[in-house]
C-alpha cells in the first residue's frame, strides 16, 4: 500500500468507529446533523473537493460530482446514516480498487520484468558491474552463474546450461558451449561465461522484447475503444436521466394526475441512479484484462505487440504457412550428390564455393557437407537470381547452382531427381553437371501443431513455398495441410496471400506465419504476421505482430487460445458491467434499489470485473 | 518527435480524460496514455518544443482531472 493508500485507510477506520458511536448515542436535530458532519467530512473531504474543482473548471460530469451529489441529497433529505454509509463505502470500494489495481500491475510487470540490471567486465583481473548501456560491440563481459546474459553475443569461453523460460516459456534447459550465440535474457545456470558482445544493449533481444511488451498495450483495441467512447456517452447521458427522474415524474403526478407529488422519494431514486451510473468498472477492466493477455502470453513464449493483434488473433479462421523454418527446421543436409561425369567431391566443392556468399539454409548445408573451409578468393561475379538460384565465377569456370528453373533459364538440359527434396542442379560453363539432393527436416511438432489448429477452428490451413512442388506436396501431405502452393517468387507469397484475404469473410481473419527476410512483405500484408523469433530474422521480427519465442509451431495455437480467452473474459466483464449497470439503472428508476445496491452496482461490479479480468494472466493449461 | 513520460493517477476513466486533455493541448500531434504501464505517449507536431508543450499538456490534464501528475 502506498501512502495515500495508507492515509485513506486511517480515515474510513476513524469513521467507521465515529458512526458505530453516532449510531448508539440517543441523539436527534440538530445536534446529530452536526455530529454526523464528522465521519463525512473525514471520509469525504478529498471527494467534496475535487467535485468543486471540478464543477470550477466546467468538468462537472465526473465521479465525484455524483458521489457528492448523491450524499449531500441524502444529508438534506435527512437521511444522515445512508449519506455517510453511502461515501464510507464508495472510499471504500475505491481503495480496494487501487489496491487491487496496483497490485496486479505490479504481478504482470514482474512476469514480465528480464531487464538485466548490470554487466560484469574484467578489468585487471576483477569483475566489475557496469551499466549495460555503456557496453560496446565487441568487448568481452562475464555472466556468472545464476546471472541473465545482460547482451547479446557469442560464447568465448565456457560451456554452461542456459534456462532460457524467461524468453520462450520453454522450461527445458539449453546446453550452450563455446562460439555458441546466446541472446540477453538467458539465465546462466552452471558454468562461467564469457561472451563477446555482437550488439549494444538498446538493439539485444532483451530490450527490444521489454520495449515490445512496454508499448503494447499503447496500441488500443477496438474492445477499448468503444469503451472509451462509451463512457464519453454514457455520464452525462445518465446525469441527464437523473436530473429527468428527479423533476418528470413528481411534475406529472402533481400537475396531470392531482396526486403528492412525493419530492423526497423521487429525488432520492436519481440521487441512487448518480451512485449506479459511475463507469469505472467498464473502463479499468477491459485494458486490464488485455495487459493480463500480453502479460500471460509473453510468459508462454509468445509476444504480442499489441491489444488489438490479440483481438485480430483470436477471430482467426485461416492460418498460411511458410514452410522452411517455419513447418520444417530450415537445418538442411545434403542427402545425395548425383554426379554426372564429374567426381562427387569436386561438384560438391563447386557448388559450395558458388553458393558461399548466400545467407540461405541450402548454402549453409552445402559447404557443411563439403566440410573444408571455403576460399572466398576462388569466388567472384557473384549473381543472386531470386527464386532461381546462383551464378558465380570459380577459378574462371562459370558455375550456375540452383532449381530447375534455372537450368531452364540457361537453356541448359538437366535430369530430374526421382528422389524428394531440394534439388540443387548444377551446370559448370553452360555444361550439366549433376545435382545435389538436400532434405529438409520437420519441426518435432508440426504434425500436432496443425491437428491442434483443426482441434480450435481454424477452417483452413494454406501452405506457401518457394521450394519445388514435389517436396511441398509431400509435406504437406504428411502434415495434413489443406491447400498448398509451391514455386512461388517472394512476391507472388504476397499476391497468393492478397488472393486468399479477398475469398474470406471480412470478419474472418487470416494470419500469416513465417520466419525469413522474404517473408517481411506477407507479414505485414496478411490480417496478422506472427514471426518465429529465436530464429527468424529481425525484419520478419519487426514486421510481425506476434512473435513466437521458441520456435515451436504448436505455439500458434496456444497463442489463438490466449486471444480467445483474453477476449472471452473481455468480453464478459464488458457484458456483466454493462448488464448489471442497466439492471440496477432500472431498478433504481423504480424505487426497488436502495443506496446498498447502488454501491454494489458501482464497487462491487468493479471489483468483480478486475478479478476476473486477472484471470486472463494463467494461460499454463491452455 | 515521440516522447514516454511516467504519469500517476488513481483511475482508469481519469487516465482517458487524460489522454482526451492532452491530444487537444496544442503542438501534440497525437498522445496515448496507458494506464495498466502509467505511462504516456506524446507524438509532438513539428517544430513544437516538448519541454513547454508538456507544461500545458499537464495544465490542461489538471484540470479534467485535479489528482494526476506527469513527471517531466
Amino acid at each position: 500500500m502506498n501512502k495515500k493508500q495508507k492515509n485513506m485507510l486511517y480515515c474510513i477506520i476513524v469513521a467507521i468507529l465515529c458512526i458505530i458511536g453516532l449510531e448508539l448515542l440517543p441523539i436527534g436535530g440538530t445536534i446529530k446533523f452536526v455530529l454526523y458532519m464528522v465521519p463525512y467530512f473525514i471520509v469525504g473531504y478529498d471527494i467534496l473537493k475535487k467535485a468543486i474543482k471540478g464543477i470550477m473548471n466546467k468538468q462537472v460530469f465526473d465521479e465525484n460530482f455524483l458521489m457528492a451529489v448523491a450524499t449531500v441529497g441524502a444529508i438534506a433529505l435527512g437521511e444522515y446514516s445512508e449519506g455517510v454509509a453511502v461515501m464510507l463505502f464508495y472510499q471504500i470500494g475505491e481503495l480496494f480498487q487501487s489496491y487491487a489495481v496496483g497490485k496486479s500491475r505490479r504481478n504482470i510487470s514482474d512476469l514480465m520484468d528480464i531487464r538485466p540490471d548490470f554487466a560484469n567486465i574484467e578489468v585487471d583481473g576483477e569483475l566489475e558491474q557496469v551499466d549495460p548501456d555503456e557496453i560496446e560491440i565487441g568487448s568481452i563481459i562475464v555472466v556468472q552463474p545464476g546471472e541473465k546474459v545482460p547482451i547479446d553475443g557469442i560464447i568465448v569461453e565456457g560451456n554452461t546450461t542456459l534456462n532460457t523460460s524467461a524468453l520462450t516459456g520453454e522450461s527445458l534447459p539449453r546446453e550452450a558451449k563455446v562460439n555458441d550465440e546466446v541472446i540477453s535474457g538467458c539465465i546462466n545456470m552452471t558454468g562461467l561465461l564469457k561472451i563477446k558482445t555482437t550488439k549494444e544493449f538498446g538493439e539485444s533481444t532483451v530490450s527490444k522484447i521489454l520495449d515490445m511488451v512496454e508499448n503494447a498495450s499503447s496500441k488500443k483495441s477496438k474492445s477499448e475503444n468503444f469503451i472509451s467512447r462509451f463512457a464519453r456517452f454514457y455520464t452525462p447521458a445518465v446525469c441527464y436521466g437523473a436530473l429527468v427522474l428527479a423533476l418528470l415524474p413528481p411534475l406529472v403526478r402533481m400537475l396531470f394526475m392531482g396526486l403528492d407529488p412525493m419530492w423526497n422519494d423521487w429525488i432520492f431514486r436519481a440521487l441512487t441512479f448518480l451512485v449506479i451510473s459511475c463507469p469505472c468498472a467498464l473502463v479499468i477492466s477491459i485494458p486490464l484484462g488485455f495487459f493480463a493477455g500480453i502479460g500471460g502470453a509473453s510468459r508462454a513464449g509468445v509476444l504480442v505487440k499489441g491489444s488489438n493483434y490479440l483481438e485480430t488473433l483470436a477471430s482467426t479462421k485461416y492460418v498460411v504457412f511458410d514452410k522452411t523454418g517455419t513447418m520444417t527446421q530450415g537445418v538442411f543436409e545434403v542427402s545425395g550428390v548425383h554426379h554426372n561425369t564429374m567426381d562427387r567431391d569436386e561438384l560438391l566443392e563447386y557448388a559450395a564455393l558458388a553458393e558461399s556468399y548466400s545467407t540461405h539454409p541450402i548454402s549453409k548445408s552445402l559447404q557443411k557437407a563439403y566440410g573444408k573451409p571455403i576460399l572466398k578468393n576462388r569466388v567472384g561475379d557473384v549473381e543472386e537470381i531470386s527464386g532461381n538460384g546462383v551464378i558465380a565465377k570459380v577459378d574462371d569456370k562459370v558455375v550456375a547452382a540452383g532449381n530447375a528453373k534455372l537450368m531452364e533459364r540457361l537453356n541448359v538440359k538437366y535430369d530430374e531427381c526421382h528422389e524428394v527434396g531440394t534439388i540443387v542442379h548444377i551446370a559448370i560453363d553452360n555444361q550439366y553437371e549433376g545435382h545435389i539432393l538436400i532434405s529438409d527436416v520437420m519441426k518435432p511438432h508440426a504434425k500436432e501443431a496443425i491437428q491442434a489448429l483443426k482441434n480450435i477452428g481454424i477452417k483452413k490451413t494454406v501452405m506457401l513455398t518457394g521450394d519445388m512442388n514435389t517436396v511441398a506436396k509431400k509435406v504437406a501431405n504428411d502434415l495434413k495441410i489443406d491447400e498448398v502452393y509451391s514455386e512461388l517468387l517472394p512476391g507472388d507469397k504476397v499476391t497468393k496471400v492478397e488472393e486468399l484475404l479477398s475469398k474470406k469473410d471480412e470478419k474472418e481473419k487470416l494470419a500469416f506465419v513465417g520466419d525469413g527476410i522474404n517473408d517481411a512483405p506477407v507479414l505485414s500484408r496478411a490480417d496478422i504476421g506472427i514471426a518465429m523469433g529465436a530464429m527468424g530474422s529481425d525484419a520478419a521480427i519487426e514486421a510481425a505482430d506476434i512473435v513466437l519465442m521458441d520456435d515451436d509451431p504448436l505455439k500458434i495455437s496456444k497463442a489463438i487460445k490466449i486471444a480467445k480467452k483474453c477476449m472471452k473474459i473481455v468480453y464478459e466483464n464488458i457484458y456483466f458491467a454493462i448488464g448489471i449497470k442497466i439492471l440496477c439503472l432500472i431498478l433504481g428508476a423504480i424505487g426497488i434499489a436502495n443506496m446498498w445496491l447502488a454501491i454494489f452496482a458501482d464497487v462491487g461490479v468493479m471489483v468483480i470485473a478486475v478479478l476476473n479480468a486477472i484471470r486472463t494472466l494463467y494461460v499454463k493449461n491452455l | 518527435m515521440k516522447k514516454t513520460y511516467k504519469i500517476d493517477v488513481d483511475c482508469a476513466n481519469c487516465a482517458n480524460k487524460m489522454e482526451e486533455a492532452a491530444k487537444k493541448t496544442a503542438g501534440v500531434k497525437d498522445a496515448v496514455v496507458n494506464f495498466m504501464t502509467l505511462k504516456m505517449t506524446v507524438e509532438f507536431e513539428d517544430g513544437a518544443e516538448p519541454k513547454d508543450v508538456m507544461q500545458d499538456v499537464l495544465k490542461n490534464c489538471k484540470i479534467v482531472e485535479d489528482d494526476c501528475e506527469i513527471f517531466l
